[in-house]
């Protein structure tokens, strides 16, 4: 390699760096809606994690409003989100309904045990057959099903209190009166 | 009135640093005087605009002004008035305005502290800086102004996040931020290096103790980080390999990488246009941080706040600042002789590997960082790049790092063999090896291989270190030499020493957390007793206790070793009067060989309360180590060379084979 062009190198990688972060904010999942808003849900059904006699399934989400919560005990962002879902938990009228997703069961219902439970239900989902359906890529993902059962809302990344009130809450509340 | 003005300050800190960009450098290129000797005022000024700036905004939040935007959502009349002021950094803005102020601290005091230097380097190094402030006063003045107006004026604010109402957190940002923007020092110097075409020894001499300091702050603030998080999350863990960790580690890889680099280039002249890389890399990983964290590009538990346009703009100015140094790089560093000779057996050559494995690590983290996007940009499906593949990565490479860290110091210079190596350290080797075997005997070990590892590492880190120390002191007699040594010219010697020991220190913390680490959780109601690695935990009970601007469910333990009760701890759990967010408070009784944390969970009812039991060995030896590496810097920078460098133009270069 000519000793010119070697001194290139950087450059070209730095550009490939760039190419892929423009992609990124191009991509940003926060911008682009989900394929799946306007539709009605996938259908599904998953053992309960915390009572696996019980099932948790599509028809679940009708009548109500429900905010599906993806999850998993290895997720550090769910972490930080779950304190936030225990103040939404006392909220009535709607659902909170998690999918524990990727996850193992044992873990999960520490997590449950040690920081509290805000969901009404949780379809255990440990090898993503339902995340898949959902277009689930990460987690915490979080969506807004109306009482129809049609996805209304995708939210990637933690709920924090301002995502809460400038956004979900907002769009709850016209659901709810919608319904 | 005052956040008014504290916004034209910032605009006017942006017209001197227009000015500041232009006026020096062309100077330094037409051989202008007078322009070039605008340098040191100009960074003075800038200097001057931003504290003013940033005392309006502390005065906006310590009086709780509410009609401020950004004070009326990070501030709260509540908050204990320590968090009033830290909350000026809770957010973006402010986080911001933060940077800034610091970046321009840098700049005035390299202007106060370069009076030795040929005024065309000053000038052309302000000149440099100057770039970097316009980028992000452009930024802030467009789209993140910490003075923007709120109306109608709230009557309460909506409270700094409760994760940030810490003493730990409070110092957290300013640590890290002086780390992030005094590697621009360096930067500058390179970016001036190479416009003047000048990458001589002198040019490594100059930038070796800036960037020494800066690795200093960056260090101590990586480790308050750590720390923050292990009592604060309540988990227990150190690290977390979360993208902001991650975004303020690879500056730091860099940097430990730059900080011997320059040490070689300094003293053998060898590395130049590595180390111009290395330099040029280094802040650039900063920024890249800052984008990574402002710009929503990836989630994380620290991503407070982001907006893409932001994201965008950061995007832009990380193209003309990172690609316009490399592309200055591609022009100018082919001239650079590469100088400066060396066998394979020479302290070249370790130190060499050294920065390789650096920039290999410093490659998977970023990778790891970017996983997300790069396996959604070629849609490779399950991303199986989390925690556990970070940590088999670390492990991977730590072992040969240590190893390297051993041999590197007692390496002579351009030329060494072997066989003296061997005999010089084959004790150090001896007890390693002892240590090993030791280790891995049945009954002491759990039947895992990196106990023994581990510790053997450490052990010959400390040996081999120690026996350096000896043949340093082997002509000289007592301690007083030794003293007068520490006075003179050891102190860079004794710092590397110190810092090497640090990462000695930090391996036996790793290593025992990891593999000895206890952890329970249970149900337990008052008057229930537990057990774990020894250590009864009883439960009196908890009760409601009122705080400044919270509420909180308060556990009372007794810990007992055998009979003897040697701790009390009071966890707790916190409701922000601010909002609904609870925060758990982790009771810790800490000591130097283990710590007992105790987290309160949730009430289960009838007085019970769910609640997780750790036992941590030797946690405290990772931030120690830490703490060991930082102080090893201090030393380093205090060395007779740097004290009397404003006397001296030049230092003899090689004169003495310390300090790598």
């Amino acid at each position: 390699m000519p000793k010119s062009v070697r001194y290139l190198t950087p450059l070209v990688i730095f550009a490939a760096l760039v190419a892929l972060l423009i992609f990124g904010l191009g991509n940003d999942p926060r911008e682009v809606p989900s394929p799946l808003i306007g539709k009605p849900v996938p259908e599904f059904t998953l053992p309960e994690l915390t009572d696996p006699s019980r099932t948790v399934s599509d028809k679940d989400l009708k009548g109500k409003v429900s905010l599906v919560n993806v999850w998993a005990s290895w997720c550090a962002s769910c972490r930080a989100e779950h304190q936030s879902l225990m103040a939404l938990a006392e909220i009535p009228d709607f659902q909170i309904v998690g999918l524990n997703w990727k996850d193992e069961g044992r873990d999960a219902m520490q997590v449950l045990r040690m920081t509290g439970n805000p969901y009404d239900m949780i379809g255990y989902d440990p090898d993503n057959t339902v995340g898949i359906d959902w277009g689930v890529y990460g987690a915490p993902e979080t969506f807004i099903v109306d009482p129809e059962g049609v996805i209304r809302y995708k939210h990637i990344g933690p709920i924090d209190r301002k995502v809460w009130e400038e956004t979900l809450q907002p769009l709850v509340a016209q659901l709810k009166a919608e319904g | 009135m005052i956040p008014e003005l504290g916004h034209v300050a910032l605009i006017l800190a942006l017209v001197v640093a227009v000015v500041q960009a232009s006026f020096p450098l062309a100077g330094s290129l037409s051989g202008n005087r007078p322009w070039m000797a605008m340098a040191r005022p100009l960074a003075y000024g800038q200097f001057a605009m931003l504290a003013i700036a940033f005392a309006a905004l502390a005065q906006a939040f310590l009086t709780s002004d509410f009609s401020v935007l950004y004070v009326a959502e990070n501030s709260n009349s509540l908050l204990p008035q320590i968090y009033k002021f830290s909350a000026i950094w809770g957010g973006h803005e402010g986080s911001l305005l933060l940077w800034v102020l610091l970046m321009s601290t840098w700049g005035a005091a390299v202007a106060a502290l370069s009076k030795n230097l040929p005024q065309g380097v000053v000038a052309r190094v302000i000149s440099v800086q100057g770039m970097v402030a316009i980028g992000f006063l452009l930024f802030m003045l467009l789209t993140s102004n910490p003075f923007e107006r709120l109306f109608p004026v709230p009557p309460e604010g909506r409270d700094l996040n409760p994760l940030l109402q810490d003493p730990g957190l409070a110092i957290h940002p300013p640590m890290l931020y002086m780390g992030y923007v005094g590697f621009s020092v360096a930067f500058a110097f390179a970016i001036a290096a190479l416009i003047g075409g000048r990458l001589d020894t002198a040019w490594a001499r100059w930038s070796r103790p800036w960037t020494t300091v800066a690795w200093i702050f960056l260090t101590i603030g990586i480790a308050l980080g750590s720390w923050w998080a292990y009592y604060e999350l309540g988990w227990g863990g150190w690290w977390f390999w979360d993208p902001v960790e991650n975004a303020s580690l690879m500056p730091w890889l860099i940097g430990t990488a730059l900080i011997h680099s320059l040490a070689v280039t300094e003293k053998r002249g060898a590395f130049k246009s590595w180390t111009v890389l290395l330099a040029i890399f280094a802040f650039s990983l900063s920024l890249l941080g800052t984008f990574l964290v402002r710009s929503g590009v990836l989630t994380s538990v620290h991503a407070f706040a982001t907006d893409p346009t932001r994201g965008l703009f950061i995007l832009l100015f990380l193209c003309v600042v990172i690609g316009g140094s490399l592309a200055l790089y591609a022009w100018r560093a082919p001239e650079v002789s590469e100088g400066g000779r060396f066998d394979l057996i020479s302290r070249e050559s370790a130190l060499l590997a050294n920065n390789l494995l650096f920039v290999a690590f410093t490659v998977l983290v970023l990778f790891g960082t970017l996983a997300p996007l790069i396996y959604e940009a070629f849609d490779w499906g399950k991303i199986s790049v989390g925690f556990p593949w970070f940590n088999k990565m670390f492990l991977a490479l730590a072992p040969f790092l240590a190893v390297l860290l051993g041999l590197g110091p007692a390496a002579r210079w351009k030329h060494d063999s072997l066989l003296r190596l061997v005999r010089m350290l084959w004790l150090a080797l001896a007890l390693s090896i002892a240590v090993l075997a030791i280790a891995a005997l049945p009954g002491v070990d759990h039947g895992n291989l990196w106990v023994p590892v581990g510790l053997a590492l450490a052990a010959w880190l400390l040996f081999s270190h120690l026996i350096l120390i000896r043949d340093r002191l082997k002509h000289k007699q007592g301690w007083q030499a030794w003293v007068a040594d520490l006075r003179g010219n050891g102190r860079s010697f004794y710092g590397m020493v110190l810092a090497h020991l640090g990462v000695a220190v930090f391996v036996v913390g790793v290593t025992m957390v990891m593999n000895y680490q206890e952890e329970q959780d249970v149900r337990m109601g008052p008057g229930d007793s537990q057990e774990l690695a020894g250590y009864r935990f009883e439960f009196l009970g908890a009760e409601k206790t009122p705080g400044p601007n919270y509420r909180a469910d308060r556990g009372h333990f007794k810990v007992y070793k055998g009979d003897k009760q040697i701790a009390e701890l009071y966890p707790e759990k916190r409701s922000y009067l601010g909002g609904g967010m609870p925060m758990t408070e982790a009771a810790i009784d800490a000591g130097l060989f283990r710590d007992i944390y105790v987290s309160l969970g949730e009430p289960v009812g009838g007085g019970d309360w769910a609640l997780r039991l750790y036992y941590k060995p030797y946690v405290r030896w990772i931030w120690l180590g830490a703490i060991f590496m930082a102080l090893g810097g201090i030393l380093a920078v205090t060395d007779r060379r740097y004290r009397t460098a404003k006397s001296r133009v030049t230092a003899p270069a090689g004169a003495t084979a310390v300090g790598a």
